[in-house]
């Protein structure tokens, strides 16, 4: 078992088992995507509140979702290389923190779209919404503080420590609607009767569709990242060969 | 439902499709990024390794 994880974490077979394994992440993410994309527009039915307005959900949430999702798998494996100095643990940091950055983007970009026929703004400075915002600084200050650090070791560590730190803000994101008084609704995705099946399962489809487009966008960065931080020329030459 | 009342969206059209069109857009686009990325450090390795060839 540890000498099978040794092997997989080693450069070479890394960067082969992730060429092969993403197709298995990107087919069926296109497919979960597609499904809730027609689930989202065509077979839910419109909100009796907000009409057919409320099918941004169905980018909205899973956005929303992803951008807290990701942002905890990039402190998760952060905390990994910082404890084990573990360099592909810092590559799945590194290789996170855009796509989450995206995501996190999306979430505050359709929520404002969103915001606007049902609140009457594009914008308020409330509990929910500032906390994705610092979220968005976050990734950025994650991705900033790595690019300005010349060593590659000193640049992985201190970014872990930024990515832990920030973790505090994710229960903050979470909990700000019953903390605070604010205009953000409640969460709905997971509260028991709160949707009816044909309005939940195309946000969910939507969900999953995301997870594994993340698996798969993050694979390809982290061919990149394996290749930038190698150092022994041997296999990749043999690599580049190809 | 006819297709124009599908594309009008209850007149939420302004909103929705803009989302939904934004949202996807991002997809698109970090698959392209990522991609371009993967083969940058190729092209970057290359270039490495024909340096310290040279050089040695």
């Amino acid at each position: 078992m540890w000498t099978w994880f040794h092997k997989l974490a080693s450069p070479p077979h890394f960067y082969r088992i992730a060429g092969k394994v993403i197709p298995w992440f990107s087919w069926p993410a296109l497919i979960l995507i597609l499904l809730g994309l027609y689930g989202g527009l065509v077979v839910a039915p419109m909100d009796y509140q907000q009409g057919e307005g409320f099918r941004i959900f169905y980018v909205h949430v899973p956005s929303a979702i992803m951008s807290m999702f990701v942002y905890s798998n990039m402190a998760i494996a952060a905390g990994i290389g910082l404890i084990w100095r573990m360099k592909l643990a810092h590559a799945v940091a590194a290789a996170s923190a855009p796509i989450g950055a995206w995501f996190t983007f999306c979430a505050l970009a359709t929520g404002s779209i969103w915001g606007k026929p049902m609140w009457g703004t594009w914008w308020v400075w409330d509990a929910r919404l500032t906390s994705e915002l610092i979220l968005l600084f976050l990734y950025l200050g994650f991705i900033a503080l790595r690019s300005s650090i010349e060593d590659p070791q000193r640049a992985d560590r201190a970014a872990a420590v930024l990515a832990l730190v920030g973790v505090i803000n994710l229960p903050i994101i979470h909990y700000s609607v019953v903390w605070w008084n604010s205009l953000h609704q409640g969460s709905t995705m997971f509260k028991s009767g709160a949707m009816s099946i044909e309005m939940k399962w195309p946000a969910l489809a939507m969900l999953f569709g995301f997870m594994l487009y993340f698996g798969a966008v993050l694979f390809v960065r982290l061919r990149a990242e394996v290749i930038r931080r190698e150092r022994n020329a041997t296999w990749l030459k043999q690599e580049l060969a190809r | 439902m006819n297709v124009s009342e599908f594309l009008d969206m209850g007149g939420y059209a302004a909103f929705v499709w803009p989302a939904f069109g934004l949202v996807m857009s991002v997809l698109v686009y970090n698959i392209w990024s990522a991609r371009s990325a993967h083969a940058e450090a190729r092209r970057a390795a290359a270039r490495r390794l024909q340096m310290e060839e040279t050089h040695s």
